[in-house]
């Protein structure tokens, strides 16, 4: 079967800075892909590239078979690709339902239909009951889990967590956990970047190591905890902090 | 309640001309009346969507010209500059859009601030258009009482208001307030961000072209200097809605109530010449610092100090 998302040969460059440089690998439909690496490895800008913020450098990233790299995000968006962000991007002087509403629309063509798809989005995310708090005032988690709900709203095929549980307490992330799991079930491909090594090995089917821009390393959660390269990567990020 | 006010206003407002005000009086209502309209078109793009404009002048005179155009080169009644200032506003808009909307925040502001000014001196050296600083004068006046005027003008206010409402509860406003909040999310949610603002930008810089082919028609008279103003017409704009209340429905037109009949208060001052510049100045640092949201969007606010007022 072919691969949902291809990522060939993509590198992008930041001035003299090669944030990623020639990463290749695919998404199959129905997974979930761990995206793992140490600060600075180059995460959440081949995330930029996939989504469309920044064109690749060189490469190309083809979504069902279709180049989408050189699109706006937009657009990327409206093929079925949605995304959250590490540095969490609330409207901030939006309630949270308004939120996910502004999002639904990306389908909805009317506004009872946009407000269904984000009542649904709320209660599968355990937002609901906030619905009418100002996300400014949101405390961390949850709007950790608005990201979430927001990109659940553009009722995407593939979605991209960037990180959705870092800083949370154990209660929040055994809850983001399911969420992500849930949403698995439902039958939506699913790539993660994740710091915290037991979350990503327990819920990634694959994952993807990046190191200095480069891919060191890809497999099974059990594949890469063997890796030396991996291994190596990780111990001298730690001695080198 | 909050239903049935617009409708109840509109009549009480309909009404106004049987009480055979002066004509002073009505002269300051229809100049209210137009300042709110204008208003409420800035609010669509600035306080709404969030793209700070500096240059609305452009298309008020742009609307104005368009007016006075028709009347003194195609022997037109100024009035078709209404509906064909449509045109005329719409095209200018794409391109200050084109230029500036690719600018974010501040630099979105100096960019339509430019395009007010660029507007202005071309207006002035197209004189074979324009008539240059000489300006141009509507010779027959439809009418000399101004109660139809009145009535025009609080037509295009009702319109105004109504289309706003529509917008703003609409996709289209969830879409202008998510762009204000992050334009990255925005385009990440799927909202094509340049589009929209480009449909704000439009939307606004016709409504405000319209107001100004009023003015034309309703003043007779007009020069680049008037209509092109970049204090009396772009930073009132700007006062107008701030000191109202930024992306409220009423703000526009309780900021255009006080601002007119500031202007005309502070104006009645003897000797005060250019000094009443400073007043505006200093009444709009009050402002921005007690009521950072205006006086619509810090409502509570002023009914709390109302109250402790009363009890103590
Ligand atoms: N817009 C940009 N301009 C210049 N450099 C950038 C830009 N975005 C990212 N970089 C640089 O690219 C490199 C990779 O950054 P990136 O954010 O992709 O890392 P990451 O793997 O997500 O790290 P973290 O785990 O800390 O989130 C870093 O050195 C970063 O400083
Ligand atoms: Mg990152």
């Amino acid at each position: 079967m072919k691969p949902l998302l291809e990522v060939n040969g993509v590198s992008r460059f930041f001035g003299g800075l090669a944030a990623v440089t020639g990463v290749s690998f695919s998404v199959k439909k129905g997974e979930i892909l761990g995206l793992i690496g140490p600060n600075g490895a180059g995460k959440t800008t081949l995330f930029n590239v996939v989504n469309g913020f920044y064109p690749p450098s060189r490469g190309e990233v083809l979504f069902k078979g279709k180049r989408i790299s050189g699109l706006k995000p937009h657009q990327i968006c409206r093929l079925g690709v949605a995304r959250t962000f590490q540095v969490v991007k609330p409207l901030q002087r939006m309630s949270v339902l308004d939120n996910v509403i502004a999002s639904a629309f990306v389908r909805a063509n009317s506004r009872a239909r946009a407000d269904e798809i984000a009542i649904e989005a709320l209660r599968f995310t355990g937002l609901y009951d906030d619905r009418d708090v100002i996300s400014k005032g949101l405390p961390l988690g949850k709007r950790k889990r608005l990201e979430i709900a927001r990109a659940l709203a553009t009722q995407p095929e593939m979605i991209l967590f960037d990180e959705s549980c870092a800083g949370l307490n154990p209660t929040e992330l055994g809850h983001s956990i399911e969420i992500i799991r849930k949403i698995k079930e439902r039958g939506l491909t699913i790539m993660v970047i994740e710091h915290h090594m037991k979350v990503i090995m327990s819920i990634s089917d694959r994952i993807v190591v990046l190191n200095y821009g480069e891919k060191i390393a890809e497999g099974t959660p059990a594949e890469i905890t063997a890796n030396p390269l991996v291994i190596e990567a990780y111990l001298g990020a730690s001695q080198g902090a | 309640m909050k239903r049935i006010l617009p409708p109840v206003i509109l009549v009480l407002l309909a009404l106004l001309p049987l009480l055979g005000l002066s004509s002073y009086w009505m002269h300051i209502f229809i100049l209210v009346i137009m300042w709110a309209v204008i208003g409420m078109a800035w609010n669509l793009l600035g306080g709404y969507c969030g793209q700070v404009s500096f240059g609305h002048a452009a298309f008020f005179g742009v609307g104005a010209y368009t007016a006075g155009i028709l009347y003194n080169k195609a022997g037109l009644s100024g009035w078709w500059g209404l509906p064909l200032s449509i045109v005329a506003v719409t095209a200018s808009a794409l391109v200050i859009g084109f230029i500036c909307l690719r600018l974010r925040g501040p630099f979105f502001a100096l960019g339509t601030l430019a395009m007010g000014v660029i507007l202005r001196v071309t207006t002035e050296n197209l004189r074979s258009l324009t008539e240059g600083d000489l300006g141009i004068m509507i010779r027959e006046r439809t009418w000399t009482e101004k109660t139809w005027y009145f009535y025009i003008i609080l037509s295009i206010a009702a319109s105004t208001y109504f289309v706003v409402r529509k917008v703003i509860e609409s996709k289209l406003g969830y879409y202008f307030v998510a762009i204000r909040e992050d334009q990255d999310a925005a385009e990440s949610l799927g909202i094509n961000t340049t589009f929209y603002k480009n449909i704000a930008l439009c939307l606004s810089a016709v409504i405000t072209g319209i107001a100004g082919a009023f003015y034309t028609n309703y003043m007779g008279y007009i020069d680049p200097k008037v209509v092109f103003a970049l204090h009396d017409i772009s930073i009132v704009t700007i006062m107008v809605v701030m000191v109202g209340g930024v992306a409220t429905f009423w703000g526009p037109a309780v900021g255009a109530v006080i601002m007119v009949l500031l202007a005309e208060l502070i104006r009645s001052i003897p000797k005060l010449g250019a000094a009443h510049h400073t007043l505006f100045g200093i009444l709009l640092i009050v402002i921005i610092i007690f009521l950072p949201n205006g006086i619509v969007g810090d409502l509570p606010k002023l009914r709390k100090i109302f109250r402790l007022g009363r009890t103590s």
